[in-house]
């Protein structure tokens, strides 16, 4: 795709101007909406997201655009980005602060690490393993470090569905795909380059 | 494996960049916006930014570089976040939720508080729960008195009763996220890290501890990192010294094998 129109999903989440200024650094034609004509035109959907599981579900719900996120995304099979809880939600259920039903494109739950001695949330920069196949979204960022804030992973039903893990405690998912639906547990727009070439590669799916 | 951080830390007055020196002389830098976009782009960890002015008077007062004039601090956040696809703490004069609410909300990842903790230890508590612990770093200023570490409060002027050990504990208990362990004696001074300090306070609570105050050479990091379990090493003076420094400093330990990220242009060599 030459210019790919990307939108950002405006659902109230703490970090969307910051994915939107990383993006913009990389490429022009970028909107954050919630409007559903923007929706149906775009090429790529970004769904960031900071907060709680069933806090982010519900913005979503309250918005009314889920139907139209599982036509672009589910049958139109447009690239879709998760960014933290964005990614979470993909999942069928989440258990932080009580149990909250997500969207299930990915099937699998959200639960909480087990650290042992080491502190929660898992904070800083980490470098993630790439598991998943050459021409998976994180294929050529083997051991590259990128910044993660959370205290919940994700745990898909499939484990082929996993691209990268890191290692904090235990062996955790960092970034999830399934056909055109990609999601990360790390935050792109807090890694600097390694984040920008990460979202570069996203637009060329 | 979860990376040692490197963070140059930004002090600002009145709108201006300024160094510091025992928290008392301070020499100004100029515009702190062209100053986090340098740092940005040369492989900080990540920035710390402390407003230690006295008033709220903000004003850059250079057009010149085609930045507006910026009269609060709210402003600065606005620009700074723009510039940097980093994480940010902001810190300095926060008294309120509000204060941390509106701080988060144009651009901040976190917030440091440090004479409201000590005037109120459960604003450190309340702030967790509201925010989560990964936004709350409990920011102490260590001064030697009489022979003895005392944590002082007022921006490093007033003396308290707490020891810094017992301060960081129950900073931890409270819901803190991280400890920022800054030294009165060693700020400006060149001399290296208070090592005793750091190793008393990092060897004492889970949480990552951030050390500052005293580098004056790229060997003080490594030496704070060999001696003490500190999570990350910051400095402000050194890092404004000369071009390209934050790379030099983390193309320097990162050479040397230590547990750091590797610096930028290192990472496009290598997926390139």
């Amino acid at each position: 795709m030459n210019n790919p129109d990307v939108c950002i999903i405006d659902y109230g989440s703490g970090n969307v101007r910051s994915v939107y200024n990383i993006f913009k650094a990389i490429h022009d034609n970028i909107r954050i909406s919630n409007d559903p004509a923007d929706i149906d035109e775009a090429t790529h959907i970004v769904l960031p997201g900071v907060g709680a599981y069933g806090a982010a579900m519900d913005k979503l719900k309250n918005l009314g655009i889920i139907d139209l996120l599982h036509k672009n995304v589910l049958e139109k099979k447009k690239p879709f980005l998760g960014i933290c809880v964005g990614m979470q939600i993909l999942s069928d259920e989440g258990f932080e602060h009580g149990t909250h039903k997500g969207l299930g494109w990915i099937h699998g739950k959200v639960k909480k690490m087990e650290t042992g001695d080491l502190p929660l949330p898992h904070v800083g920069w980490n470098n993630i393993i790439v598991s998943g196949n050459t021409s998976s979204l994180c294929a050529a960022f083997n051991d590259v470090d990128y910044y993660f804030v959370h205290s919940y992973y994700f745990e898909p039903d499939d484990l082929s569905a996993v691209d990268a893990v890191f290692v904090y405690g235990g062996e955790y998912t960092a970034a999830i795909n399934r056909e055109n639906i990609y999601g990360v547990q790390f935050h792109p727009e807090k890694s600097q380059k390694a984040g920008k070439l990460i979202l570069k590669k996203f637009l060329s799916l | 494996m979860k990376k040692k951080r490197l963070i140059p830390v930004l002090l600002l007055k009145n709108g201006f960049l300024v160094q510091s020196k025992s928290f008392s002389r301070y020499q100004n830098l100029g515009n702190p916006i062209t100053a986090v976009k340098r740092l940005s782009e040369w492989a900080a960890d990540e920035l710390l930014y402390l407003d230690i002015s006295k008033d709220d008077t903000y004003d850059m007062r250079r057009d010149d570089l085609g930045h507006h004039n910026r009269n609060n601090i709210i402003e600065i956040i606005k620009d700074v976040s723009k510039e940097c696809c980093m994480p940010v703490t902001i810190g300095g004069k926060i008294r309120t939720l509000e204060d941390i609410q509106v701080r988060l909300a144009n651009g901040a990842d976190k917030v440091s508080i440090n004479t409201k903790a000590l005037e109120d230890p459960v604003f450190i508590t309340e702030t967790a729960r509201e925010f989560g612990s990964q936004c709350i770093i409990v920011s102490m200023d260590i001064k030697t008195i009489d022979g003895r570490y005392c944590v002082m409060s007022g921006g490093g002027k007033v003396e308290t009763t707490h020891d810094p050990v017992e301060w960081a504990k129950r900073a931890e208990d409270r819901g803190a996220g991280e400890i920022f362990l800054n030294s009165v004696d060693r700020d400006g001074a060149r001399n290296g890290y208070d090592i005793d300090l750091i190793k008393a306070v990092s060897g004492a609570v889970r949480i990552p501890v951030i050390s500052c105050g005293g580098v004056g050479e790229w060997e003080h990091f490594t030496e704070a990192l060999d001696k003490t379990q500190t999570d990350a090493v910051a400095a402000a003076n050194i890092f404004h010294y000369m071009d390209q420094s934050v790379f030099l400093a983390k193309k320097f330990l990162y050479d040397k094998g230590y547990n750091v990220r590797p610096p930028d242009l290192i990472l496009e060599e290598r997926i390139n």
